[in-house]
């Protein structure tokens, strides 16, 4: 009945997993009891769990990202102290076991469950309204893509009540992952977890590369969307080419574990070499997947406080493109001590500097933005300018990485720990936090609190190069990565100093949680009333804010990159149409998330053999997308009438604004 | 205040630079004691010096264009609609390629030089070490001498060391950091590795890839002694009661967390062969001549 899942499954000899379990389940029953305390479940199932509308749907992709960050902090709390008890003869506190699972999942979960989820939502709520769409091309598809994306995350978290996580690194080499070294139901959860997550990323960038391809304003050409837009398209096309590869090399290591077959086994012709290959085919795009939009996002909040055009527009749109192609040609960088030839290693030796000269391109074209412009420095241009710096110094440590003979003494180092931390936090995470910052106020209506979010900033800053300067040196210094213990004592003082570092960056987080909750307090103090809070530049500052479910109630005619200011500049930006139309919208449903609970039965079911549960889940997903589709009426029409009601509170916000004097400008008194 | 702190940077980092090529204790990368690390060192420094030529104007610009032109300075020249400047465009996109052109022919003369496999130039015959990575230790076997050790590696100084490797287990990478270059050992393949050590000394040898529980475990010490300790050395474990074949071999390869050292007096002959053999299919055993090398990347 239960497979292979019994009551001795859960790890109760562990006070730190119980610990955890009991915080998360806590956790979960608190806010469980306040929803039911304030009656708040319709509200809930009617707005959001089966809405379609992509602002709502990326406001749950970016809450999710957030959950899904304080798990992958705590793991990192864990491993850093682990490691700064651990030295000399010392064990530390943690059995292998349980470390080799923290930083697995550590990894698995910043990349797949934190970093994707928080560039989809920022697609999600800014994408459309950038090229003046009304919605994606796909809206349910869209809530099925979200609704796998939480399945995927649950199925990790179950991991940790209920038998365990893989053991074996978020990459999950061949022959560790196969049934002879991990016969454990760890890699199972890992594989499933990708597997559902991966499937939504597939479906996300499909909705996205149609919605930007298909559906832009009339008169916006492709040389004049913004750089998020851009670097969002640029994105969809990376995961519609590398995610299929993962996909399969997931799917043979799964038939390698339960069918008993030999793609990547030691015996009987299978070859580790084949999925370390495919992972990374996969692998290597996948770091330019999260860190382009971040590019995009830095795009648009340095033009924005700069009060400027982007500087070498062009450029930026042919250097993200060269990034695009060169992604797919490195992979090999990540195995150059695997025995290939040196004609071998250098093609891709090469390739990888390659990738340098792009990136270069785009952080000087970021500089001469700011120059001559009239910087104002709001809390997204403190994580632009903080990016900026040390994102650099990641890059340098990059190309130093891309030739083989330094790869020979510095591969599976600390010091390609602290390279990938140094240009997936500084990069990407930052770039996420600068679009968190700039585009909160557009999607929930209110500000988030300066003094807060610039706090958390520095906090973050000092913490990064604390915890992984360090790092850098103690790659030098031989100390391989993933080490549960160690005995050379000239690496236990920087240990501390990076463990001190992630204290710094918790209480980053901290402030943060902070700043949320303080600007929640005051939101009826820091109401963003015109829609236009930073006196934007591109479209998605021309609706309200939080935008109506149809976003732009006339669809805008295009003229210029920054399409908004120009609007703004010609006095047309807040023109009252002659008429209004009918508009018509998606309907909620409750289609997605049953598909995505059906993924959780199928993923969970086959990881603990239950397999009553894993066809149910199958049947569930087949059944529901048949119904699905068999249905025409899957939309309604928003009347006129509605839409000017809605139109007439908005502009009777501007004039409220405009009597208050905002720094939006150019809207009619 | 804050142009200052922009030109502290490039002072201070090449300051560290010089604190570490100066060989300061513990970072070992360096302080290399043979001709392959040496190299690798000088790639290594020749790479970021280079690269400062771009890192340096990031950090100068980024302070200097942040502090002139903040809001508040209403002396400072204010070009809202100027995006673009042929002149920039060429500068920005051919100085990065200049930079990654020398730093790429650099790099193309010493990947060809360093590969791992060629062996190293010597009047003296080299040394041949056989590799094999057990859960979780280190076999050495020398197939010269007819000894087998676990976890500790000695060689003469100023003698090539040719390692041929392979694992029992996972993935593995053996590396000494301090002598260069590491290698993967891999199940039913054969990868090598040439180096050298300059002068005798105890150096930190280790896997260098994740492989399981007792990962952390598989540190071992690498000697260079000079001519005469070797021989004493190779005379000592001749004398080990025990000795390694095939049956003895099934018992060592057991999983275990005991980092201990262990000597074989001698060594069933063909061993590290029928190691790799054990995990190639019958049908390509039958065409061994294919498999030569069991060793990828198409050699």
């Amino acid at each position: 009945m239960f497979g292979k899942l019994s009551l001795s499954v859960i790890p109760s000899h562990d006070p730190i997993v119980m610990g955890a379990i009991g915080g998360a389940t806590l956790a979960a029953l608190v806010i469980l009891a306040l929803i039911t305390w304030y009656r708040k479940w319709t509200y809930l199932w009617k707005e959001w769990v089966t809405s379609l509308d992509h602002k709502r749907i990326g406001i749950m992709y970016v809450i999710l990202a957030l959950v899904m960050l304080l798990r992958g902090l705590s793991d990192s709390i864990l491993m850093r102290s682990q490691q700064a008890f651990a030295a000399g003869g010392s064990m530390g506190y943690l059995d292998p076991d349980h470390f080799n699972q923290i930083f697995s999942a550590h990894g698995s979960i910043m990349i797949v469950f934190m970093a994707m989820p928080f560039l989809v939502g920022l697609m999600n709520i800014v994408v459309p309204q950038q090229i003046g769409a009304r919605d994606v091309a796909f809206p349910f598809m869209n809530s099925v893509s979200l609704w796998l994306t939480v399945a995927g995350a649950l199925i990790v978290m179950a991991s940790l009540g209920l038998g365990e996580f893989s053991k074996a690194g978020w990459s999950g080499y061949t022959s560790l992952t196969g049934k002879q070294f991990s016969p454990g139901v760890g890699v199972d959860y890992w594989i499933w977890a990708f597997q559902i997550a991966g499937a939504g990323s597939i479906l996300t960038s499909i909705n996205f590369l149609v919605t930007i391809i298909r559906m832009r304003a009339p008169g916006m050409r492709l040389m004049q969307m913004p750089m998020f837009t851009w670097t969002t398209l640029f994105t969809s096309i990376l995961m519609v080419f590398a995610f299929p590869v993962l996909t399969a090399a997931l799917f043979l290591l799964t038939l390698d574990r339960l069918m008993g077959m030999h793609f990547f086994t030691n015996e009987l012709g299978g070859n580790m070499m084949m999925y370390v290959n495919l992972f990374w085919t996969w692998g290597h795009p996948e770091v330019y997947i999260v860190v382009l939009p971040a590019f995009g996002v830095f795009s648009e909040v340095v033009s924005t406080f700069s009060g400027k055009r982007l500087f070498g527009y062009k450029s930026m749109v042919y250097a993200t493109a060269g990034i695009t192609i060169l992604s797919f040609t490195v992979w090999v960088h990540h195995f150059f001590t695997m025995g290939a030839g040196p004609e071998v290693n250098i093609f891709f030796g090469i390739a990888t500097m390659l990738i340098a000269i792009p990136t270069g391109v785009k952080i000087y074209n970021w500089l001469f933005t700011m120059y001559r412009g009239r910087i104002r420095f709001a809390t997204p241009m403190y994580w632009t300018l903080g990016f900026l710096m040390t994102f650099t110094i990641g890059g340098m440590a990059g190309v130093m990485l891309a030739s083989p003979p330094a790869d020979y003494v510095v591969h599976n180092s600390l010091f390609v720990i602290a390279h990938f931390h140094n240009v997936l936090i500084a990069g990407t995470l930052f770039g996420f936090f600068a679009g968190y910052s700039y585009w909160f106020p557009k999607a929930t209506g209110f500000r988030l609190d300066e003094k807060w979010g610039k706090r958390a900033f520095w906090c973050w800053l000092t913490g990064f190069y604390l915890a992984f300067m360090p790092l850098y040196l103690l790659g030098f210094m031989g100390m391989p990565r993933r080490m549960h213990h160690y005995v050379n004592p000239a690496w236990h003082p920087w240990l501390i100093v990076a463990a001190g570092g992630t204290a710094v960056i918790l209480m980053g987080v901290l402030f943060q949680a902070i700043q949320l909750a303080v600007s929640i307090r005051h939101r009826h103090n820091s109401r963003d009333l015109t829609g236009d809070p930073w006196d934007g530049r591109t479209l998605e500052w021309a609706t309200s804010s939080p935008p109506p479910p149809y976003n732009f109630a006339k669809i805008p005619d295009v003229n210029d990159i920054d399409a908004f200011m120009d609007m703004k500049e010609r006095g047309t930006a807040y023109r009252r149409p002659d008429r209004y139309d009918d508009i018509p919208m998606p309907e909620n449903t409750a289609c997605g998330l049953a598909i995505g609970v059906a993924a959780f039965m199928l993923g969970f079911g086959t990881v603990w053999h239950i397999w009553w549960l894993a066809v149910l889940g199958t049947l569930v997903i087949i059944a529901a997308v048949i119904v699905r589709a068999w249905n025409d009426d899957t939309g309604y029409t928003m009347p006129a009438a509605e839409v000017e009601v809605i139109e007439n509170r908005r502009r009777e916000l501007l004039a409220s604004a405009a009597a208050h004097a905002g720094p939006g400008k150019g809207y009619e008194r | 205040m804050k142009i200052k702190v922009g030109l502290l940077f490039p002072g201070l980092s090449s300051l560290c630079i010089a604190a570490f090529t100066a060989g300061c204790t513990g970072v070992v990368i360096f302080d290399p004691k043979g001709p392959v690390g040496d190299a690798e060192r000088f790639v290594i420094t020749a790479a970021i010096l280079l690269m400062m030529i771009v890192v340096v104007p990031v950090f100068v610009m980024g302070f200097w264009f942040a502090w002139r032109y903040r809001a508040s300075n209403k002396n400072a020249a204010y070009a809202p609609k100027w995006d673009s400047s042929p002149v920039i465009d060429v500068v920005i996109w051919l100085v990065p390629l200049a930079i990654v052109t020398i730093l790429a022919s650099l790099t193309w003369k010493e990947t060809f030089r360093l590969d791992p496999y060629k062996p190293i130039i010597s009047a003296r015959q080299p040394i041949n070490v056989q590799a094999v990575s057990l859960d979780w230790k280190w076999l050495f076997i020398y197939p010269d001498h007819d000894i087998a050790v676990v976890n500790h590696l000695v060689f003469p100084a100023g003698v090539p060391l040719s390692f041929r490797i392979t694992s029992e287990t996972v993935m593995t990478s053996l590396f000494i950091p301090q002598l260069g270059s590491q290698m993967y050992g891999m199940t039913g393949m054969e990868t090598r590795l040439n180096l050298l050590a300059r002068e005798p000394g105890v150096y930190m040898g280790q896997n260098q890839q994740f492989s399981g529980r007792w990962f952390s475990n598989m540190s071992f010490e690498a000697e260079a002694a000079g001519a005469e300790e070797f021989t004493a050395w190779v005379q000592k474990v001749r004398s080990s009661p025990v000795t390694l074949d095939m049956a003895r071999y099934e018992e060592l390869i057991k999983p275990g967390a005991a980092r201990q050292v262990t000597y074989f007096s001698s060594v069933e002959p063909g061993l590290f062969k029928r190691i790799i053999e054990r995990y190639v299919p019958a049908t390509d055993t039958a065409h061994s001549h294919r498999h030569g090398n069991h060793a990828p990347g198409g050699r």
